[in-house]
């Protein structure tokens, strides 16, 4: 399959036009998008007229930017101006946002042609995308199986080879749980290096837009493209990144990399068979391996799981039918809310949105919500002091493989608990990175997780492309 | 109805909407009366994926007015404050809650009062509702307009301590905030257009009891209805009270034709606002330096400009006190000023410059005015003559009133012209002579009609009483 730097590559030198690559991309989705549902909408116009854009800046000899012609799908949840944005809800019916994400700008503006938006979980909130009210991706390794979520249509874009690279979300894990189920490198940055203007919030204090892409090099190219700072985001950080394209050179030589138990324990077998398989290829890089615990990781999950639904009870509030999207009428503007948010939800949003107004309330604010930013700032402050000791922390990203449709919709903890690897990044606003490393006996790809301290994010590059380099041989 | 045996207990909420150029979190401009929904984006109708960013400016007008209230500006945050409502876009409002920017001020009221002031916070203010049909409110309203073009403007909320205790000290607090607000230019001080909105907080008791349950009424939108609405609201409390009834901690809504306060209560009210830190934000923390800066360029404060106008005019008799305030509201204090070191009477200055100048209009050169006052005072002009010298003025700033007053026909009679025409008067009605000089001094006006008459109203009147007296006692 094709990376985003070979599409780049020969577009920038005339071998192949934005055009061609373009219409490959279309083939390749008309062929098998309806069994896979990883896009929700083709922007077939918008898309051929940048790839047009692009080939007529190579024409005129000048350089379209570092992705010139490389078709990306677009995460359902980044606005695009005059493109339905859906959020994989019906709420958000026939609503066309009047602007377009920072991401996005950035995008095009390197020349990155975006195709078409992809399936979700609604706003974001699941682990397999079968919380979409557009119904379910499939994963291509195994259609019977999900994709991961909630950026499970991001994923299955790439791994299905359709685009070489898409966009996807990570608030507890939404960009490397369904990396690690379809096989690709999926990356989480530090929270404020990519800016989230256009994004539709979920948890505003734990979303972050990252890529979805066949190599470790691929991701740092694209991050280089949408990150830095944006004045639009006042979360978002001054610029003074490192380059993340030399770091996937740089090796990991004297490198200390903690080979965490609690980033393990309660893993499939084989899936802590690979991690350790990772970790011995580390180690015959230069790598030094140090075995630790930070039992404060387990309590992420709880934590997560009142402070990402507070924040969402608010940011979902605006969805009352008012000025856009979905309106059930009614005959006073209190009733239509309800009916409104009534009909336009799904389940998980409602379930979110009420445990998350809960935890907010007059009387239980302190022990639930207070609570838990307390044990946020508790387990940010174990994975600062684990990073006096070593680098890099490894780990599994999931617990299991991808698992069956229907296996885990009934039981909301147990499809929260394939998050419990993940989340405790999300808390402390840290970057990371699930790489491909390897399948079960069954045949499903399997995810190795690099976290590193906040705004390192350069370490998780150079540990990847080991890695990736590593697990090839 | 009386407040007999009972004290009235008040604490204001003002609502000030600050002057800037755009609004508290976008790029839209703030302007009042535009096109509806003209001053619209993403961010202030509260579209999927927008996000704020902090207006600076409005912040140092924030920091202006907590530093000219004497509050402490503290490092704080903005918390959103959750509940349903058409006109609020993101269904919360930006505010802060228990970090707000300033806290802990005072304002002395011009009788000498010190009010605290309890928090002066920033917040976002919201759209503007029309709702047609019905009562005018939204229940039972066939439809209800939207104006976006108010939200996201940025608002600071001053709550004041329970320190006032009558109506007219509440108009008072609230005129003395609205002078400190506008002299700091955070804001026009408009209350008509809403950019000052009041609530008042009003509860009674018998002196010595601890406060009573407290009302909260809206819809104050001018002095005049402050006023009124607490002292009818007062009233209302102590019949209550004297009827056996317990007072209700509610919301009530000012009628401004019926003149009484009545229930807003209904079911939206009974809000839990589920504070909590707003994420997409940054804590605000002012560094000393900046506060430093914006102290040191605030302008004089109405009080100390009160102070100079009293030094100048050395009498702080309470009518006096009433210009001097009339002259500070109005921003004419400087033109005072300088027209008294030109040579004007402070007080004849401040006098014409309270009743005869219009501050929105267009104002007479500090010359000018020191001139006319001059003129007057000397007996050149009569009083009527002043006023009319200035009235045209108002039309020509740097006329010379000289020159304006001999063009209306104001040429000053000689002082010989006039012995002679007070003589002529004199004879022609000596019944009316004798009883003046035999003491009945009303008949004052009658030769000053007559004088007047003579010279076609060219004579100044004090010049012909005191020609009239010297004839009397001589």
């Amino acid at each position: 399959m094709t990376t985003a730097h070979d599409v780049a590559a020969q577009v920038r030198s005339g071998h192949t036009t934005a055009r061609e690559v373009l219409e490959q991309s279309f083939a390749a989705i008309a062929e098998r998008n309806q069994e896979l549902n990883a896009f929700l909408y083709l922007d077939h116009d918008g898309a051929r007229a940048a790839a047009t854009a692009v080939d007529d800046v190579v024409a005129a000899g000048q350089d379209p930017g570092p992705l010139a012609g490389v078709p990306i799908g677009i995460k359902d949840n980044l606005a695009m101006r005059g493109i339905p944005t859906t959020c994989g809800s019906k709420i958000l019916d026939g609503w066309k946002p009047p602007y377009t994400a920072t991401v996005v700008e950035r995008l095009l503006a390197a020349g990155a042609v975006p195709v078409g938006k992809t399936n979700l979980d609604e706003f974001a909130m699941g682990s397999s995308t079968e919380n979409s009210a557009f119904g379910p991706s499939r994963n291509p390794h195994d259609v019977t199986k999900v994709p991961g979520g909630s950026s499970g249509g991001s994923a299955v874009a790439v791994a299905a080879g359709f685009v070489p690279v898409s966009l996807g979300s990570d608030t507890g894990g939404s960009i490397r749980q369904p990396a690690a189920f379809c096989g690709l490198v999926g990356y989480k940055p530090s929270y404020g290096h990519v800016s989230r203007y256009g994004l539709v919030a979920f948890s505003s204090s734990l979303d972050q837009v990252g890529p979805f892409t066949t190599t470790v090099a691929d991701a740092a190219l694209v991050t280089q493209v949408i990150g830095g700072h944006d004045p639009a985001d006042s979360t978002s950080m001054p610029d003074g990144y490192d380059d993340l394209l030399a770091a996937c050179g740089r090796g990991v030589a004297g490198l200390k990399v903690g080979l965490c138990r609690d980033l393990l324990d309660g893993a499939d077998a084989e899936i802590i068979e690979r991690v350790r398989q990772a970790a011995a290829v580390l180690e015959a890089a230069g790598a030094e391996i140090v075995d630790l615990s930070i039992p404060e990781l387990r309590l992420g999950l709880s934590a997560y799981y009142l402070i990402a639904p507070a924040e969402a009870s608010s940011n979902l509030a605006r969805y009352d039918g008012v000025r856009f999207g979905l309106r059930v009428e009614r005959e006073d503007v209190a009733a239509m809310n309800v009916a409104t948010r009534t009909a336009g939800f799904g389940a998980e949003v409602k379930r979110r949105i009420m445990l998350g107004t809960y935890a907010l309330s007059a009387g239980y604010y302190d022990a639930y919500y207070g609570q838990a930013q307390k044990t946020r700032r508790l387990i940010t402050n174990a994975l600062d002091a684990a990073y006096e000791k070593v680098d890099v922390l490894l780990g599994a990203t999931t617990p299991t493989t991808a698992f069956g449709f229907g296996d885990k919709v009934a039981d909301p903890m147990s499809m929260y608990l394939s998050d419990l690897f993940t989340i405790p990044t999300n808390l402390a606003g840290h970057g990371a990175m699930s790489v491909p490393f390897g399948n079960s006996a069954s045949g499903m790809p399997i995810g190795v997780q690099i976290l590193s301290p906040g705004r390192r994010d350069d370490r998780l590059f150079q540990v990847g492309a080991v890695l990736e380099a590593g697990v090839a041989k | 109805m009386s407040m007999a045996g009972y004290e009235t207990i008040i604490g204001l909420e003002v609502h000030c909407e600050l002057k800037t150029e755009t609004k508290l979190f976008c790029g839209c401009r703030n302007a009042f009366g535009d096109e509806p929904n003209t001053n619209v984006c993403p961010v202030c109708v509260g579209l999927p994926g927008s996000l704020p960013v902090l207006n600076q400016k409005a912040v140092e007008f924030a920091i202006r007015i907590g530093l000219a209230l004497n509050c402490e500006v503290k490092w704080s945050n903005f918390h959103r404050k959750n509940y349903f409502y058409p006109d609020m876009p993101k269904d919360f409002q930006i505010s802060q809650y228990d970090l707000p920017l300033n806290e802990h001020g005072t304002i002395e009221l011009p009788d000498g009062t010190v009010v605290g002031i309890t928090r002066a916070h920033m917040e976002e203010d919201t759209g503007k509702s029309t709702h047609l049909g019905g009562s005018g409110r939204i229940h039972g309203a066939d439809a209800s307009l939207i104006d976006y073009n108010r939200s996201g403007v940025p608002l600071v909320e001053i709550v004041s301590e329970p320190d006032m205790r009558s109506g007219v000290q509440a108009r008072a607090y609230v005129a003395e905030l609205r002078a400190i607000l506008v002299a700091v230019g955070a804001t026009d001080g408009r209350m008509e257009e809403g950019s000052m909105r009041v609530d008042a907080n009003v509860s009674v008791r018998k002196p010595g009891d601890p406060f009573g349950t407290r009302c909260e009424i809206k819809n104050l939108n001018s002095l005049r209805s402050l006023q009124r609405a607490i002292e009818y609201e007062a009233l209302r409390q102590v019949d209550c009270i004297e009827a056996g009834e317990r007072i209700v901690q509610e919301t009530r809504h000012w009628d401004e034709a019926a003149g009484r306060t009545g229930s807003m209560r209904s079911k939206e009210e009974a809000n839990d606002y589920r504070y909590f830190p707003e994420p997409d934000l940054v804590p605000l923390a002012p560094s000393a330096a900046w506060i430093e800066e914006i102290r040191s360029a605030l302008p004089a404060l109405p009080k100390a400009r009160r102070q100079v106008l009293v030094g100048l005019i050395g009498n702080d008799d309470q009518a006096t006190l009433d210009l001097i305030a009339t002259v500070v509201d109005r921003d004419l204090d400087a033109l005072v000023v300088e027209a008294a070191s030109a040579g004007a009477p402070a007080q004849l200055a401040v006098t014409r410059a309270a009743n005869e100048l219009n501050a929105e209009g267009v104002l007479p050169s500090a010359k000018s005015f020191a001139t006319t006052c001059q003129m007057e005072a000397s007996g050149a002009l009569s009083a009527t003559q002043a006023k009319a010298v200035l009235a045209a003025l108002s039309e020509t700033p740097d006329a010379d009133p000289k020159a304006i007053a001999a063009s209306l026909g104001f040429e000053q009679l000689s002082e010989d012209t006039l012995s002679t025409t007070v003589d002529e008067v004199i004879s022609a009605n000596g019944d009316e002579w004798a009883r003046f000089a035999g003491g009945d001094d009303k008949l004052a006006q009658f030769f000053i009609g007559k004088v007047m008459a003579a010279t076609k109203g060219k004579a100044n009147g004090k010049a012909v009483i005191s020609l009239l007296n010297e004839r009397r006692s001589g």
